[in-house]
Order: C-alpha cells, then structure tokens, then sequence
C-alpha cells in the first residue's frame, strides 16, 4: 500500500461513518454536524487525489454555507436539545434498502468499468490551472448549460418567494399563509 | 534533511509565537485606542507603564474562573466550540506570506484555502448558540449565520477580483504581480473585502449577533472562564487574519516605497497594524447596523460593488494584455 491509500482508507471510513450517524443520530442539530464531518472527510479524499482546488471549493462552498444555510434553517424552525423521539420515519427501512441497492449499483459499476485501470496521480494535477483549462476548453459546453439551468432555479426560486410579482392571487380569494408581504404591500399601493 | 525540520519547526514555533502575541497587541491597542477616542485613559496600573499587563491580567483572571456549563445545554457541543472558532485562524495564519519567501505553507490555492478554512470558525459562534440552551444564544447564533451567508459572497467576489489581476491563486504569487497602480485599480474590491471580513469576525459596526442591549452577548452570553477568553481570542486573531489578508491581497504586502525586501515583513507588520487600527477606530466611530440594515449593506451594495470590480478587473487585464 501506498502513503496515499493509507490516508485515503481511513478518510474514507470516517466520511462514511459520519454519514451514518447523519441518519442515525436522534439529536437533529448533531446530524447538521456531523454532515460537516463528513464533508471534510471528503475533502481530505480530494486532497489525497491531488484535486487540491475541488478540496477547498468543497469546504468553501459545502461547510462554510450549505451547512451553515441547514443549521440557519434547522434554528429557524426547531432545533431541540436533546433526543428527539419522532425523528425516525417509517420509511427507513425502504430508504436502507434502497441506499444499499444504489451504493451495491455504484461499486458493482465502478468496479466492472475500472477494474485494471489505474490513473498514476501526479501532483499539480488537480491544481486551479489544470481545472480552469479542463472546464473553459474541454468541457466549456456542459458547464455553460449548468449555469443555464442554475440560473433558471435561481430565477424560480425568486418568483416563488414573491408574492408581489406575476398574475399574483384573486383580491377575493384566501391568499394563504405565505402570501402577507404581497397583501400588505398592495395595500401601500 | 535534518535542517529542512529545524526549519519547519522554526516557522511553525513563529506562527504559534505570532498567534499568542499578535492578537494580544491589538487587544491591548484597542483599549487604549478607544479609551483616548472616547476621551478617556484606559488601563493604567496592571503592569506598571500605561497598563501593558491589561490582558495578561485579564487572561490570569479567566484561567481562574470556574468552568460552568448550563446543565441544559449539550455538553459535548458546548465544549468543542470555541475550539472550533479559534484554529480555523491559527490554520490560515500559516500560509499568510510576510516577507518575499518568509511563509511557512506556500500553497498554490492559499487565497482559497483562507476563504475556506475562515469560514469555518464561523461555526463555532453558531455551534455555541445553539448548544447553550438559552434563547437569547440562539438568536445570537442564528444572526451569525444570516450575517455569514450575506457577506460570504462580496468577500469571495472581491478576493476572486484580485487573483484574476494577479493571475494566480497563491498570496506570494499575488504580491509578486502587485504594483502600485493596483491600489487605485482594486480600490472597490478592497473596501468591499475590509467591510465584509468586518461582517464575518461580527465586529462594531456589524456586531448584531452579539448585540449586548438586545440579547446580552449572543452566542457567548452563556461562557465564563478560559472558553470565553478563547472566543475573545478567535475575535482578535480574526481581526488579525483579516488586515493580513487585506494587506497581501490589496496593499501589496512586503512591498514599500522605501527599505529593501529583506525588511519587508516589516511593512506587512506595519500595514497589519494600520489596518487593525481602522477596525478599532470603526468600533468607535460608528453605531451598530440594525438586522435589515445589514442585509440590505451586503446585497445591494456590496455585492454590485464586487460584480463591477470584477467587470473593472477584467476589461482592464484584457487592455494590458492586447
């Protein structure tokens, strides 16, 4: 084994052990944190493959604000010390079972597809240079049409926080709960 | 061999040095500085000449302290907190260039790892508030976090402004390409960056989640003792990351008008302490930002001030160039 697969093997376990406790811990702040774990975990596995520029995007962008957008929204709303009797679904065992098949499908993939393939990792090779020339020449087209479809899931979450733009609701009819600042706001026009 | 870990273990016993000292000097600063703004003298007797001693004192003080923990709270998270605010700062210190090749990790993405990693100890403030089981922590930790996801986006904008003048992600590298028309050319970005960081450590005038008229000290009102003295720390060790920061990404670092590049670290020092000065005069000068205030400070100012830096960036990289 090399130094690599000796540091990549136990990132590896601490990423999935994490994982399960997400979904397994019954304190609902503790699994936002452990999600942290998790992510980090997966980022010392970038780190480990040379993809040094993904690795801290990963800790920019999924520790430093998607779990601190979770945590926001889980203090928000409820965010109970202590054990939490109903956080366990009914589905679980349906969403174990379906997580298996899909992790069983990912390996068996992964595995027939690259059996003997082996990719000599060198450094540098993930470096900003390397994923900027990757991105803007070879696969400028994919990248475009994400942003594209970005922008459109931007664009839609806009129109459905707002209530005061488009056709907007029936003056007669009940507007519902999440309607109040279009109601008052006509009212100020 | 044997040289190459005396001088990794040399560079890393600085970093830790500048890590325990430099925070203290500006707290020190910051008590004189406000107290003759204010008209008044500050500490004078700890220690004998102008009150030095203060903080040490203060820190003799909080190691004392009994170690409470509110008996709702959750323990476990409760403690690690302020590890969590503090080490992200020490980490980014060590890959902060101060002189032309005096840094102890010379990383080809550092300005993205200390994007990344000072985001972290923002965490641990919201960690903190939740674990105290105290309502007034947790509006304190859930303002944290509104503050951070508004002003994350400005800072990166701007810094991501100067790596694309620089053409590189790494600080040295930044300061090598830094010339003086760079001050003028990056002035917005800069100014957006300052204020922004500003927002991130949650220092006056952006202090809402520790607003102490409205909900006591925020994520930390439950603290006592050597886990308070360490958020304390986190605050100034961040005010020093962020001027360092500053001065590498936008006052060109070692560089000076005078004095030859082997005192260079020197500028950066003085820089850092020009710009800790700033924070602290900030402090003073102006009134906290209420909630909306705030929220309305990052989006529609800070951010289309970064979005026209960035459009100024490129259309005069793409002048020089041709």
């Amino acid at each position: 084994m090399t130094g690599q697969e000796i540091v990549f093997v136990p990132l590896g376990v601490v990423a999935v052990g994490a994982a399960l406790l997400v979904v397994t811990t019954k304190q609902m702040v503790h699994a936002a944190l452990w999600l942290v774990v998790t992510l980090g975990a997966l980022a010392g596995m970038y780190l480990v493959l040379t993809a040094e520029f993904v690795a801290w995007v990963q800790v920019l962008i999924y520790v430093g604000a998607v779990v601190v957008l979770l945590l926001f929204g889980i203090m928000l709303t409820r965010a109970p010390i202590g054990r939490s009797a109903d956080l366990d679904s009914g589905n679980r065992w349906i969403a174990l079972a379906v997580a298996v098949a899909t992790a069983a499908l990912l390996v068996t993939v992964v595995v027939q597809g690259f059996r003997t393939a082996y990719v000599p990792l060198k450094p540098g090779g993930g470096s900003a240079e390397a994923m900027g020339a990757g991105v803007f020449r070879t696969w400028v087209l994919p990248f475009e049409v994400l942003s594209v479809l970005l922008l459109a899931a931007l664009i839609g979450a806009i129109v459905l926080s707002r209530s005061d733009i488009g056709p907007g609701p029936d003056p007669g009819s009940d507007t519902g709960p999440g309607s109040g600042g279009g109601s008052r706001r006509k009212g100020d026009g | 061999m044997g040289s190459e870990l005396a001088e990794i273990t040399v560079k890393i016993l600085l970093v830790l040095g500048a890590f325990a000292l430099l925070p203290l000097l500006v707290g020190q600063a910051e008590h004189k500085v406000m107290a003759h703004m204010q008209g008044r003298l500050g500490p004078m007797y700890a220690g004998g000449f102008h009150g030095w001693a203060q903080l040490v004192a203060d820190g003799v003080k909080f190691a004392q302290k009994e170690d409470v923990v509110p008996r709702a709270a959750d323990r476990r998270i409760f403690m690690i907190a302020p590890g969590v605010a503090l080490v992200p700062y020490l980490v980014v210190l060590a890959v902060i260039p101060v002189g032309p090749g005096h840094v102890v990790l010379n990383l080809g993405i550092g300005l993205f790892f200390a994007l990344a990693v000072m985001g972290i100890g923002v965490i641990g403030a919201i960690m903190a508030g939740w674990a105290s089981a105290n309502k007034y922590s947790l509006i304190g930790g859930m303002r944290v976090a509104a503050q951070l996801m508004s002003y994350e986006l400005p800072m990166v904008f701007a810094a991501s402004s100067v790596a694309m003048a620089a053409g590189t992600l790494s600080l040295s590298g930044i300061v090598d390409e830094w010339r003086w028309w760079w001050l003028p050319w990056q002035l917005v970005g800069g100014v957006v960056f300052f204020v922004a960081g500003l927002a991130e450590l949650r220092r006056p005038p952006f202090d809402m989640p520790v607003a102490d008229s409205e909900i006591i000290f925020g994520p930390y009102t439950e603290y006592g003792g050597l886990r308070f003295a360490l958020f304390l720390l986190a605050e100034y060790a961040g005010i020093v990351v962020l001027c360092a920061l500053t001065t590498v990404l936008f006052l060109g670092g070692w560089n000076g008008p005078f004095m030859s590049d082997d005192l260079g670290w020197l500028w950066t020092l003085i820089k850092v302490f020009a710009l800790a000065f700033v924070v602290i005069w900030l402090r003073v000068a102006y009134p906290r930002l209420r909630e909306d205030q705030l929220q309305k400070l990052a989006w529609g100012f800070l951010v289309p001030l970064a979005l026209a830096q960035l459009a100024l960036t490129g259309v005069v990289k793409v002048m020089i160039s041709t």
